[in-house]
């Protein structure tokens, strides 16, 4: 090739390859819009009247807009697998399951679909009658600062644990006895051993952090 | 002519190799469900491919303390040993799929269904994220 002209056509290879990619990505978004929508996606809708272009919309956390994908395009599972093919879509099991606001997660309000008799997972392995021990005691901790307080429900932890799944190994069941820090969390200790991984992420603050502080003075101020 | 195609080939070949390191240097996104563990103990190192287990398929139908407190599972992706041996004896997965309560381990496939070459992991797991944010494990 005469030599004057590469520079030029490696230049257009790359606009072409850029170009190929870029239409590439909003196929598939546009293709996830369609098959589903979730909660944060619906509210951005409402609230707008005309839908945004593409790279404008509000995607501040940089989520993966693609989400529920069925095995095989999942990028865990090896498609050229023939059992892949076989394994149930997780968006199928969803669908009927409530979900969370925040769509963090799973974006299934797991708690919520035991309470209301969407899904009944069994206590025991064989045994579909038994009911979990359920114990209803709050905890609330006091972080430092302006951070609101946090309260732990025993209840929708019993619905699903048991009680030597956390203690003493993870938290001494003793008051004062836990130093827990959100550092310890995110490396997956404490609360990090569940939530994190499975249970919804520590992205949803105010789920723990669900009791705000009483501000001294608050009374007092101006109008 | 022939100098003619013989240049336009030549584009042709410049711009697809572009292309095509161009897509190494892409972030492949692993878009799989949140809490889909990949375990890649030993499964690979034997030829088979890594296991997929997915939690949320699990968490349907089982409470945590089924597999957590009466299988014995620590909370810990690849903290159990877990070999084929220990499940056709009735431990850890070969509790339920044995046949009678799932199906049973004559189906390779559905388990040992991961992508070659992926590690151990929690998919989207916080430390994860914080690790190597968005690029496939």
């Amino acid at each position: 090739m005469n030599n004057r002209y590469r520079i030029f056509w490696i230049f257009f290879g790359l606009f072409c390859a850029n170009f190929g990619m870029a239409a590439n990505e909003n196929n598939t978004s546009k293709d996830a819009g369609k098959e589903y929508k979730s909660p944060s996606m619906a509210y951005e809708t409402r609230s707008s009247s005309k839908p945004l272009s593409g790279s404008n919309s509000f995607n501040r956390l940089l989520k993966i807009t693609r989400r529920h994908q069925p095995p095989a395009e999942d990028g865990i599972h090896d498609p050229e697998n023939d059992g892949t093919h076989l394994l149930q879509p997780p968006r199928e099991a969803f669908e009927n399951l409530p979900k969370t606001l925040s769509d963090l997660g799973n974006g299934v309000d797991w708690v919520r679909a035991v309470d209301e008799h969407f899904i009944s997972p069994r206590w025991d392995m064989n045994d579909p009658d038994e009911q979990p021990l359920v114990m209803d005691m709050n905890i609330i901790r006091f972080p430092r600062g302006s951070i609101p307080n946090e309260l732990f429900p025993h209840r929708q932890h019993t619905l699903l644990l048991d009680c030597s799944n956390c203690h003493p190994s993870i938290f001494i069941p003793q008051k004062g006895a836990n130093q827990i820090s959100m550092a310890a969390n995110l490396l997956g200790q404490k609360c990090g051993t569940c939530h994190g991984k499975v249970s919804f992420p520590f992205s949803e603050c105010k789920r723990c952090h669900s009791q705000p502080k009483k501000v001294a003075g608050r009374k007092e101020r101006r109008r | 002519m022939i100098t003619y195609l013989k240049n336009f080939l030549n584009r042709i070949f410049v711009i697809g190799s572009i292309a095509f390191v161009s897509s190494f240097f892409m972030a492949d996104v692993a878009v799989a469900e949140y809490g889909d563990v990949v375990i890649n103990n030993y499964a690979e190192a034997q030829g088979m491919r890594p296991v997929v287990f997915p939690h949320w398929f699990h968490r349907i139908r089982y409470t945590c303390k089924v597999c957590h407190s009466d299988l014995g599972f620590k909370f810990k992706a690849g903290g159990n040993d877990i070999t084929m041996f220990k499940i056709i004896d009735g431990q850890f997965c070969g509790a339920c799929h044995n046949g009678s309560i799932a199906w049973s381990v004559k189906n390779c496939n559905l388990c040992h269904s991961g992508k070659p070459g992926t590690q151990t992991q929690v998919h989207e797991s916080t430390s994860q994220e914080l690790a190597v944010p968005n690029v496939r494990r």
